[in-house]
């Protein structure tokens, strides 16, 4: 880092008066957004006109692949007889509930592993195993012990993301650099004040990264927990779907999953951009779409 | 004069799992109040682990370091450690960054924020301080970096190879910005490098240590003839080249 960085933050302040050559460069920049986001519209409409298309003229047939009209109907459906935000509800509350106790879990476990070099050394085997277990395999113990509801469903998420958590937020620790951790020692700074100042803040983007893997670890949690044991939720619908070969149904639900998942991992990308912006970083905005 | 730093004795061992590391063997010297003192040596020869030994991040395995007469325990206020980079926190302002020292001392007051801001003033870096420290060119970091070590305060000042990161005229131009500072604010300054021009053109002694396990070998005495003492013009004294040969000599490094 030299002189330029300084002399392109002058030239940000002073872009009032654009030259036409940088007008132009901007301009193109703008015109390449539009068309990338054209595009992707465009595909968007396509693919659902050809499935629509496809599923009407029975080419495809619409009892094995449903099609968008009928998700449409079934949406409307499930609305007017009242339960379809019901089933939004109770899914989404499990996986919020089951992504924070995750995240927080797992970053605190990260701490007391980083305080303690004992504990993770000691910890480090059962770790190894318990990540590359597939936490699936433990549901039905999970039902068995917790009950059939809500709560072994939430305790399936929690087991799918809490591992990856601890993981990612210790490896993030452990990448600060020792020396900056020295300076805070020389000024004569406590264990705690490491984490504090230095450990936390500087672990933010693994931290960040960790939330991202674990929204889409928890919905995995969710549903598969729904799948197991549950009387409500989408994937109950999927599973009931499923068995009642109404793929309208389940098509349905798979949808607005998807939908809810996207909106959830954008609250995420809002959040580390929020963070960012109060902590003044400019390129929180264009990260976005890295 | 009063000697503000007494090493007296100081050993160091450092134990790993394959042996013993021998870094530092008997070594004893003394600084005088308001003196700059370079420590240069072969790389790994304990240059760091003896400034840290100083500063009471490392305690030694014998000998002991007196601060102003008095054993040093721990980390002290009354010194000021500057490291290799300027590890200012990018997620902090540069205000924030030089407030951190005395914020982690639990000194943060109205008092010391006037001193901060004083001192931003004072160097060049007042309308900097709502900056980023990714806004700012490596002389300026460097110059914020001392200024955080500065508000805390300390009489004694450590630098760890504190230019080295930098290229070499940027390097140039921060050995004289941060003699000029620590000149006028009348701190007393220990530096490690190894760069030999550098210690002769900003100490007044530079302390020479042979390889590892790291003795004390010679202490030599500067005296530049020339008329404005900063390091740049140090470089042109007669005398430079004589000192510069002396200690390369002394250094005796092979390939």
């Amino acid at each position: 880092m030299s002189e330029p960085a300084a002399f392109t933050e002058l030239n940000r302040q002073h872009q009032l008066d654009i030259s036409p050559e940088h007008a132009q460069y901007l301009n193109q920049l703008k015109r390449e957004k539009t068309a990338v986001l054209a595009t992707q519209i465009i595909i968007l409409v396509l693919l659902v006109a050809l499935w629509e298309i496809l599923a009407r003229f029975y080419i495809i047939d619409p009892f094995i692949t449903s099609q968008p009209s009928r998700i449409v109907n079934t949406i409307v459906l499930l609305f007017s007889e009242g339960v379809l935000f019901h089933h939004i509800g109770v899914t989404c509350v499990e996986t919020i509930i089951g992504f924070l106790l995750g995240t927080v879990c797992g970053v605190l476990c990260a701490i007391i592993l980083w305080w303690s070099r004992f504990l993770s050394a000691v910890s480090e085997p059962y770790l190894v195993v318990l990540n590359s277990l597939p936490k699936i395999a433990l549901g039905p113990v999970f039902i068995v012990w917790i009950g059939a509801g809500p709560a072994a469903i939430i305790v399936m998420t929690l087991a799918i993301s809490l591992i990856v958590t601890i993981l990612e937020v210790f490896n993030g620790f452990m990448g600060v650099d020792k020396e900056k951790i020295k300076l805070v020692q020389s000024f004569g700074g406590s264990k705690y004040q490491v984490l504090s100042k230095v450990l936390l803040p500087a672990s933010f983007p693994s931290i960040i990264n960790a939330l991202k893997v674990n929204v889409g670890l928890s919905w995995v949690g969710v549903i598969v927990g729904e799948f197991l044991v549950s009387k409500a939720g989408l994937g109950y619908l999927i599973v009931y779907g499923g068995q009642v070969f109404k793929l309208d149904l389940v098509m349905t639900s798979v949808v607005i999953l998807g939908i809810a998942a996207m909106l959830m991992y954008q609250g995420v990308v809002w959040f580390e951009g929020y963070v960012l912006r109060k902590n003044g970083h400019r390129q929180g905005e264009e990260k976005k779409w890295q | 004069m009063k000697a503000v730093v007494e090493v007296r004795n100081v050993s160091m061992t450092y134990q790993s799992p394959n042996g013993e590391i021998h870094a530092l063997e008997n070594i004893s010297f003394s600084v005088d109040e308001g003196e700059f003192i370079s420590i240069i040596g072969p790389s790994g020869c304990g240059k760091t682990t003896l400034l840290s030994i100083i500063s009471g991040l490392l305690k030694p395995t014998s000998g002991e370091v007196l601060l102003y007469g008095e054993p040093n325990t721990g980390p002290s206020k009354k010194t000021g450690y500057m490291l290799q980079k300027d590890h200012l926190f990018e997620w902090r302002t540069i205000l924030q960054n030089v407030l951190l020292g005395v914020e982690i001392q639990k000194a943060l007051n109205p008092e010391t924020r006037a001193k901060a801001l004083d001192y931003l003033k004072t160097y060049g870096l007042y309308e900097f301080r709502d900056k980023y420290p990714e806004q700012l060119s490596g002389g300026m970091r460097q110059r914020a970096a001392l200024i955080r070590t500065l508000v805390t305060d300390p009489q004694i000042l450590l630098l760890d190879e504190a230019f080295s990161a930098l290229d070499y005229q940027t390097r140039l131009a921060v050995n004289e910005d941060i003699y000029g500072i620590i000149r006028k604010e009348k701190k007393t300054a220990i530096l490690v490098t190894h760069d030999i021009s550098e210690a002769i053109s900003m100490s007044d002694r530079v302390v020479v240590l042979s390889h590892r396990p790291g003795r004390l070998k010679r202490i030599y005495t500067i005296e530049l003839s020339c008329t404005n003492r900063t390091p740049i013009n140090c470089r042109e004294a007669p005398e430079f080249r004589y000192y510069f040969q002396e200690i390369w000599r002394e250094l005796d490094i092979h390939v």
